[in-house]
């Protein structure tokens, strides 16, 4: 098992570093610093000594890969790659374009995503697979038909049309709801209480049919037809047999998407005014703060790893079928 | 005639659907399978609905120069829906409206000054006075409902004296309803149109029907066009992948992997902010506005289709990991065919019907994507017409007093009906070709 998860870490390790290569090439070498600064400084009337001074403030003024003016150690450390990328990779996320702290951000930040997401992520897994069992149940009948209807219907409608008119209708007409913001001490479900409930809403279509197919092959199998044969009542064959049995993809679909739940929803949180990471990113996207993207993207490539491994461990865990590192 | 990039790749689009359906006349195994399609109720009903999408996208993508410097580019769509792409106002009215929703001073007589609505400048033009307007429009709508629906059922009963359509099984009689719905559907809106704003006009009193019908191309595109830049990738290096293994495998998985580590939303984003940096800082090379609206929209799909492929990817090489092990493809290796010919005639016959459910899944998710991408500003330009761009102003609209309703309404209408079209013929493709794995995607 350890082997296992040491060599998994191993072939996991160059994704990261080519993440990182990645961004390195589209933010500096396809997109030099030289644009980077124009682009901030408003393309027009810019004079080469703003260019050089925003350059020289932000440490993009270094040479790309090797500072022949250096000497020593410096000729590999004086260099945009050193003093960004690969500091990116030991988790020092440097400063951001606009001057603040970006580790201090992250960690501050990251609590109002997760306040947001674990809710809406595990609420919308009881609802997704409380309801796909009772299709399952139900299966051919009036109420499984008309389940996949609606189901289909609500895949079919935009998330961004449940947020818009959720938020426009419970908060804006009746007030149940604060309308958007967020406050850490007082009343903190007050305003993540229609977030969540919109989120839930807005992937029950989709969550619903996934798991419905996951628990209708396990209700096929020759198991469940004995227990419904020795006389097992419906509901204790779903609870019994299909249900432990269907546990197996759902969890391991769950640990694969679990750390990314920390990026925070990108949508929901800069509508509801939630600062989170996914508003965070989005103020970067949209003032064009490329320290920040770079550090959210390779943040977002690591917890994407720590996922695939949770995934292998979870599949060893539960499946007594599969032994790792034995191979 | 001015051909805009998009518009060859519309056409292209549509040609390669002509030609998926022509190539069927020689599979008899393919075909007797599109029947079983095409024996639902809905996925039938649903094609009707997406070929009118489909049509609507054509009519919009021949485009020509005017002289007109306020239109200097328009398509067939447009001199089509004239009165609607000119019928300019001065800002929002609602749906229907023959006055304004701004208010504009007025001085009476005796010098004191109110606010007041005016009247709107292409609505209700024919109208005497406002309280003709109830009649007018039940009038005339009941005559281009008619009109309508009296065109399709022309149109039918000529083609029902077709052999094909006599002939087969299929619910041919819900397909007609449906395109009666839709024609006369599409005539009262266009009829009504000539005289009103039928969803009211927007912030800059453009009409927003026109607007939405507008959005239909865009959609089509972005959908259409990313899934097909999948293909390539995502069938060459799946297949290669599962059938070659070893380092191939290696190499596909690590590329895949990466790609997929990578926050999507971050990746289009920093992909399309370098775009609209170099768009920004060439905007010499393109002669119209529109020409670099275009060059962006197939950026868009470019970069959606860059990460869009690993999904398809993976499912081919599990696929083919499991066919080479197949005596047939061990019994022809063991002949000696050569890779490419096993690959050709043995794997991909038999990894088409993956292929096919994932372009019609994929195709609803990404004109999904692109509201959400345009939402967030990173998406088609905003210039461009799109259902996007229209949820993007809604935001403001629903905080305006009286609400303005009408943008969000019409890009939701578009976009619910395309998707769930696409959404439903999907379903029934899967069921037809993939029984096993109904729902899953």
């Amino acid at each position: 098992m350890t082997t296992y998860i040491i060599r998994r870490l191993l072939w996991l390790l160059p994704i990261l570093l080519m993440v990182n290569l990645l961004t390195f090439i589209l933010f500096f070498v396809v997109n030099s610093p030289d644009d980077m600064a124009r682009a901030q400084l408003g393309n027009k009337h810019v004079t080469d000594a703003a260019i050089a001074a925003w350059k020289a403030a932000r440490g993009y003024d270094l040479p790309l890969l090797w500072n022949s003016e250096a000497s020593g150690w410096s000729m590999l450390s004086q260099t945009i790659f050193w003093q960004k990328s690969v500091q990116l990779m030991l988790f020092d996320f440097g400063v951001s374009d606009a001057g603040r702290a970006i580790g201090a951000d992250l960690a501050q930040r990251a609590w109002p995503s997760l306040w947001l997401a674990l809710p809406s992520f595990v609420l919308g897994l009881v609802v997704n697979i409380t309801l796909a069992l009772l299709l399952v149940m139900f299966r051919g009948q009036w109420l499984d038909k008309l389940g996949l209807v609606i189901s289909v219907i609500i895949m079919s409608i935009s998330g961004l049309f449940f947020i818009i008119g959720g938020q426009y209708v419970m908060a804006k007409l009746w007030h149940w709801f604060p309308i958007s913001g967020y406050e850490p001490d007082g009343d903190l479900w007050r305003f993540l209480l229609l977030p969540i409930m919109l989120g839930v809403i807005a992937g029950v279509g989709s969550g619903v049919r996934w798991y419905r197919s996951i628990l209708l092959e396990e209700a096929d199998k020759d198991f469940a037809r004995t227990a419904r044969a020795k006389g097992m009542s419906q509901w204790q064959v779903m609870r019994k047999h299909v249900l432990p049995n269907g546990m197996l993809p759902i969890l391991t679909g769950v640990v694969a998407v679990l750390p990314l739940l920390f990026m925070g929803s990108l949508i929901m949180e800069s509508f509801f005014g939630i600062p989170g990471l996914g508003s965070y990113t989005i103020d970067a996207i949209n003032s064009q703060d490329f320290a920040i993207v770079r550090a959210m993207v390779y943040l977002g490539a690591v917890l994407y790893v720590f996922g695939l491994i949770l995934t292998d461990i979870a599949y060893a865990w539960a499946d007594p079928r599969v032994r790792l590192g034995d191979d | 005639m001015l051909v805009l990039w998009s518009d060859v790749v519309v056409w292209l689009l549509v040609l390669s659907l002509v030609g998926f359906g022509w190539q069927l006349k020689r599979d008899a195994l393919a075909r007797e399978r599109w029947r079983l399609v095409a024996q639902s109720h809905s996925a039938l009903a649903s094609s009707v609905i997406l070929l009118w999408f489909v049509f609507i996208a054509l009519a919009d993508s021949i485009h020509w120069r005017t002289d007109d410097p306020y239109r200097p580019v328009v398509s067939a769509l447009d001199v089509a829906l004239t009165e609607m792409a000119t019928g300019q106002e001065k800002s929002y009215s609602a749906p229907f409206a023959i006055e304004s929703l701004w208010k504009e001073t007025r001085q009476l007589d005796d010098g004191s000054v109110i606010r007041v609505p005016v009247a709107l400048k292409h609505a209700g033009m024919h109208l005497n006075n406002a309280s003709e307007q109830a009649t007018d429009m039940v009038q005339q709508s009941l005559f281009w409902l008619v009109v309508g629906a009296g065109l399709a059922t022309i149109l039918i009963m000529l083609l029902a004296r077709l052999r094909l359509f006599k002939t087969s099984d299929l619910p041919w009689r819900t397909a007609a309803y449906t395109l009666i719905t839709l024609s006369a559907l599409s005539a009262w809106l266009w009829g009504m149109g000539q005289s009103y704003h039928v969803l009211g006009t927007g912030k800059v009193g453009q009409d927003v029907l026109y607007e939405t019908l507008k959005g239909v191309r865009t959609g089509m595109l972005i959908g259409g066009l990313t899934t097909l830049l999948t293909l390539p990738f995502a069938i060459s290096l799946g297949i290669a992948a599962g059938y070659f293994k070893g380092w191939v495998d290696d190499a596909v998985q690590y590329t895949y992997t990466t790609l997929n580590a990578v926050p999507g939303a971050l990746l289009i984003a920093s992909a399309m902010l370098l775009a609209q940096l170099y768009l920004a800082q060439h905007a010499e090379l393109f002669a119209s506005e529109q020409e670099r609206a275009d060059v962006r929209l197939l950026l868009v799909c470019l970069v959606l289709g860059l990460t869009g492929w690993t999904g398809l990817a993976r499912l081919l090489r599990a696929e083919s990991l499991k066919l080479r092990e197949m005596e047939y493809v061990k019994a022809a290796k063991a002949f000696g065919v050569s890779d490419g010919k096993i690959i050709g005639r043995h794997l991909l016959p038999n990894v088409g019907h993956l292929v096919l459910i994932a372009v019609v899944l994929d195709f609803s998710g990404l004109v999904l994507a692109e509201a959400v991408l345009s939402y967030v500003g990173i998406g088609v330009d905003p210039t461009m017409p799109s259902w996007g761009n229209m949820i993007n102003l809604a935001r403001q609209e629903l905080n305006r007093e009286p609400v303005v309703w009408w943008n969000l309404f019409g890009a939701f209408v578009g976009m619910f009906t395309l998707v769930l079209s696409a959404n439903l013929l999907a379903d029934r493709i899967q069921q037809v070709f993939n029984p096993r794995a109904q729902g899953r995607s």
